[in-house]
């Protein structure tokens, strides 16, 4: 009466009575995609580019990146100009392996509700973005982005930076670090914002 | 009913209640999102920014509305189909406290912009360590119960929820590899093109294991359960069962189509997402099979509609994914409207319904009781159904228009709509509508919760303890 007899005459394989060994079979069917496409490439190297050309993040640069991720620019922004005529022609060069070579995580995006910027730093000088930061809506009256001006109101938070630094492998000096000192977030976006596009040496 | 008592229900209620309770907040967040969409100035402060409320909408219908309603339902259906009671009520009741505190934390950490960025992993690391601890609770509650069930054969149903248990386990641990650097801020480990495979190797799964598996399981036990109809193929839900639990780890790739990812990565996801199909049908040709002679139930039973209205978008769900990792088709729809409107037929359609039917099958039996009114679960339906429809309807035209402005070209190779904004701008009537559709669902929504919480209410006190 707990089970309809009708809904439970499965008997084609005994797995279905032996819970661990039907744990066991799935555990290795899931593992066998995630290996092939997942990790044995992480280990083939094929997705990893040498690193000797690229220009690693300062450390103004990557406490902007970070305040990007924060505000989650990555849920309107992608970072991928795809290899098609129309991309490279509204965007720039299409993106390669070496662009995010040292990216972690990476920042590709999933949805380009605002234009892609993976080649922004190309495109407008710090004044440019400062204005538009502050208020979208005056530059593009028809703009849907957020205003960040609070942004320039509040002093980058550099406690954790040469931390930060260290755990990616990035190089810095002391000076870099110093360089930080009177920062605000803005100018730490900023940084990273003019960085896009000039990746490589 | 005789023996009713021998089950222990105190765990599938708590978790039913707190699944709807976080669905009301993330269908909120849902719709205040799509406004601030087309009006910005609805971004008052910052912890109140699009860009930070997006992750909240998805976390919380993700891990606030579908993983408690899922351990509210497993619970049940553990109990039920082992026949037996429910192992370490204890844990099952700690897990409870545990989960909503987690899920409360999670929020405050998402506003205060705290992120790893990566969709759907954007919790910080020490909730991903709590999150972890709840599902090794989960596994052992589910695990102890299915190995001391008293019924030999595990239903499909079961199947579906041990899948469930080790595959998210599997894919969360998998994305979550991060070096921390404060107890607020961690990098991943993985870099560049290979952090966004692993990202999509995750993202795609957490659709497999959470957005199909789930209610699948609970599609197995409730459609038959209701008919009254036996399964039509055992066979094919065995058939079914092992190919998508294959097939799904191999097509994460299909979210970084033209990227730099090497491309026989990208081909070999293609390809096993076509063949997705064939295992998705399985479980929709058993649906509609079972259905044979009973179609007139779609007009006499309210739980028959949500089911097979459900699998059946579940069955144009896994048509229209598979379209879209195909190349050409990517180009012109990826990264436009288009995807989030694929993403809640599925969600708004599939998983939303067929929770509901679950907790509309369960929370009148274990409550000893009838449904307080079937009008509303009637007007239910026809809302959360209107409100999908308009939502998806209207993404899927405008993501094609702005897929096609953006790829306009002159004959001399210039853009036709070289500034961005005028190919943004044709969005706002569009996203108006969906709005509007997702006001429509809520309020569906809120009847559900309504009728569930009068069932309660007036349910005889005995039982309700
Ligand atoms: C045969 C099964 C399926 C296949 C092959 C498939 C394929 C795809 C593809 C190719 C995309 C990426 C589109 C793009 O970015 O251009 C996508 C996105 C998505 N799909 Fe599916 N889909 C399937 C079933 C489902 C189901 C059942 C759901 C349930 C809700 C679902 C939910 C999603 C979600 C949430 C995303 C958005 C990911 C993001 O960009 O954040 N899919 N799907
Ligand atoms: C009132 C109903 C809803 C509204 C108004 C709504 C609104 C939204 C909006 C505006 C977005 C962002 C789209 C963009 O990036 O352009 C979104 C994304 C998303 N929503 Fe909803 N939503 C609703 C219901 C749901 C439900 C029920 C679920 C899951 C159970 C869900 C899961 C998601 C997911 C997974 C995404 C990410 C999609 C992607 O990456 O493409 N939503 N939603």
């Amino acid at each position: 009466m707990f089970v309809d007899r009708n809904i439970t005459e499965v008997t084609i394989m005994d797995v279905d009575k032996k819970p661990v060994l039907f744990i066991i079979l799935a555990v290795v069917t899931i593992l066998a995609g995630t290996l092939a496409t997942t990790f044995i490439p992480l280990f083939m190297g094929t997705a990893s580019p040498s690193r000797e050309n690229i220009k690693f993040y300062t450390a103004l640069e990557l406490e902007g990146r970070d305040i990007y991720i924060r505000e989650g620019c990555n849920n309107c922004h992608t970072q991928m100009v795809r290899p098609l005529k129309f991309e490279t022609a509204r965007y720039g060069d299409y993106s390669t392996l070496a662009d995010s070579a040292i990216d972690r995580p990476h920042l590709w995006g999933s949805k380009r509700t605002g234009p892609d910027l993976a080649r922004v730093g190309r495109k407008y000088p710090a004044a440019w973005h400062v204005i538009h930061m502050k208020s979208p809506q005056s530059m593009y009256p028809k703009s849907n982005m957020p205003p960040y001006a609070w942004l320039a109101d509040r002093d980058l938070n550099t406690k954790y930076t040469e931390a930060k630094m260290k755990t990616l492998g990035y190089p810095y000096t002391a000076a870099d670090l110093r360089a930080l000192e009177g920062k605000t977030e803005m100018d730490a976006i900023i940084a990273y914002l003019l960085r896009l596009g000039n990746e490589l040496r | 009913m005789a023996q009713e008592h021998a089950y222990d229900y105190r765990a599938v209620k708590g978790f039913a209640i707190s699944s709807l309770f976080w669905g009301i907040v993330g269908l909120l967040i849902g719709i205040l999102i799509s406004l601030q969409l087309v009006y910005p100035q609805l971004n008052v402060t910052s912890w109140l920014t699009y860009g930070r409320l997006r992750p909240l909408h998805t976390n919380a219908l993700i891990f606030g509305f579908t993983i408690p309603a899922a351990f509210s339902i497993f619970f049940y259906l553990v109990q039920r189909l082992g026949r037996t009671q429910l192992a370490f009520p204890g844990l099952a009741k700690a897990l409870l406290y545990l989960f909503n505190t987690a899920i409360v934390l999670a929020a405050l950490s998402l506003f205060a912009g705290m992120s790893q960025s990566k969709e759907y992993s954007e919790l910080e690391w020490p909730l991903d360590l709590v999150i972890v601890v709840i599902w090794v609770m989960f596994a052992i509650i589910i695990i102890g119960t299915i190995v001391k069930r008293k019924e030999e054969q595990m239903y499909v149903s079961l199947w579906y929820i041990l899948a469930t248990v080790v595959g998210v386990a599997i894919v969360f641990i998998g994305n979550n590899l991060v070096v921390p650097v404060s107890l607020f801020k961690s990098y991943s480990v993985y870099a560049g093109a290979n952090d966004a495979n692993v990202q999509w190797w995750f993202g795609h799964n957490a659709v497999a294991f959470v957005f199909t598996t789930i209610p699948l399981a609970i599609f197995y036990y409730i459609l038959p359960k209701t008919t009254q109809a036996p399964l039509y193929s055992h066979r094919l839900s065995i058939i079914g069962f092992w190919s998508l639990v294959f097939a799904y780890l191999w097509t994460g790739a299909h979210h970084l189509i033209y990227t730099p990812l090497p491309d026989w990565i990208q081909t070999v996801a293609i390809s096993f997402s076509i063949f997705l199909i064939a295992p998705s049908w399985a479980s929709v040709i058993n649906g509609y099979g079972t259905m044979k002679g009973q179609w007139e139930q779609m007009r006499t039973s309210y739980l028959v509609k949500f089911i097979i209205l459900g699998i059946t978008f579940y069955g144009l769900q896994t048509l229209q994914g598979p379209s879209q990792a195909i190349r050409a088709f990517s180009a012109l729809t990826h990264f436009t409207d288009w995807v989030p409107g694929h993403v809640h037929m599925g969600t708004m359609g599939w998983v939303t319904m067929t929770i509901s039917a679950g907790f509309y099958y369960m929370l009148p039996r274990i409550y000893n009781t009838e449904l307080y009114s079937v009008k509303i679960a009637n007007a239910h339906f026809w809302l959360v159904l209107m409100g999908q429809l308009i939502y998806s309807v209207t993404m899927w035209i405008t993501g094609i228009r702005q897929g096609a402005m953006w790829q306009a070209m002159e004959a001399d190779g210039s853009l036709v709509y070289s500034n961005f904004i005028d190919t943004l701008t044709p969005n706002y009537a569009f996203w108006n509508m969906r709005t509007a559709g997702g006001i429509i669902f809520f309020a569906g929504f809120l009847l559900f919760v309504y009728n569930l919480y009068k069932t309660i209410r007036l349910a005889p006190k005995a039982s309700s303890a």
